[in-house]
């Protein structure tokens, strides 16, 4: 260990909010990055479910309104 | 020669190939990150001139070594996107561009950082932070591109032409210190003669290095197979998996439904 007491190490010689900011937007970035990635195949996933059911509705709509305009008395 | 590669244009072949190599480059980076960090940040001894201050190396010189190494491979699946007409180099180019903008911003930053104690200012323009800040904005520029068409293929097209244009930045960057004055200092590892960096300073820099390198290539694994499923979405595979999540919303509903009841 290049530090003697755990102060020492996070003063850094003086340069402790030096360092340790560069630390801690290094870790944030990173953070932010991998949690974004690791969600984006749910996300697809939900947006083309979403996808999926808004078109099955409108097969079903257009089904039904033709079921009805085949039917030979109504007026 | 190169047939064992063709199964890998298929696009579910490269899908489950990401997801095989993930565990792989994710734990690699945890340990070679933690191990490198904390060597770097506690054991290793400080620097002659800089003092303790040095320690910010352990993040600035990773992020910016992948900062052009990711523009680099960015540009050859676009060149291989455009000459070979290869959809799933087209998609990685798209997948590479955010993680490679967020190293450049991180180099960036510890750059000013290191900069402000060192040299007594954040920011110089200088030809090194110049050609730097621009690779940002050329990450920034694909990203933009490729977001504003409607069609992805002529998205995918027009970025990969601006990823390719843009490489001739990465030679610039490197050489900047030797071509122009300048408040950066020069290489120290990458030098044809010995490191001029003392070897207890050395493993936990080529340590972060290594990890940084890990980091983006799990995160590039993640980000492509998402872009392959949307590029997908289409065909039978993806829909199965879709039509899978569907029914386990559904089952959860009637759970909830019966629960209610209940």
């Amino acid at each position: 260990m290049h530090f003697n007491t755990i102060s020492e190490a996070l003063a850094m010689g003086g340069y402790g909010p030096y360092v340790w900011s560069t630390v801690w937007i290094v870790i944030a970035v990173l953070l932010f990055l991998i949690i974004h990635s690791m969600t984006a195949k749910k996300r697809t996933l939900t947006m083309l479910r979403l996808e999926q059911e808004r078109a099955d509705k409108i097969a079903l709509a257009k089904k039904s309104n033709d079921d009805y305009q085949s039917k030979p008395n109504h007026n | 020669m190169w047939k064992w590669l063709h199964p890998y244009a298929k696009a579910e072949t490269t899908y489950k190939l990401c997801y095989r190599l993930l565990p792989y480059f994710s734990w690699l980076a945890v340990i070679t990150l933690v191990s490198g960090s904390i060597w770097g940040l506690f054991y290793a001894p400080s620097d002659y001139q800089q003092g303790d201050s040095f320690r910010i190396i352990y993040f600035h010189v990773p992020t910016a070594i992948w900062s052009m190494g990711a523009y680099t491979s960015m540009a050859i699946c676009g060149l291989i996107g455009i000459v070979w007409q290869i959809r799933n180099a087209e998609l990685a180019v798209y997948a590479i561009a955010p993680v490679g903008a967020a190293f450049t911003f991180l180099a960036l930053i510890s750059g000013a950082i290191w900069g402000k104690p060192m040299w007594g200012a954040w920011w110089v323009w200088d030809a090194r932070l110049t050609s730097e800040l621009i690779l940002l904005f050329l990450y920034l520029g694909v990203i933009a591109l490729y977001n504003s068409f409607e069609d992805k293929r002529t998205a995918a097209r027009a970025s990969s032409i601006l990823a390719i244009v843009g490489v001739i930045n990465v030679p610039i960057i490197h050489y900047s210190v030797e071509w122009w004055n300048t408040l950066h200092q020069g290489a120290s590892i990458t030098k044809f003669d010995k490191p001029s960096i003392s070897p207890d300073m050395l493993w936990p820099l080529l340590l972060n290095i290594s990890g940084f390198l890990f980091v983006l290539a799990a995160l590039v694994c993640l980000r492509l197979a998402n872009q392959i499923l949307i590029n997908d979405a289409r065909r039978p595979w993806v829909k199965a998996m879709v039509s899978e999540k569907t029914n386990k919303a559904e089952q959860s509903k009637n759970r909830a439904t019966l629960a209610d009841k209940e």
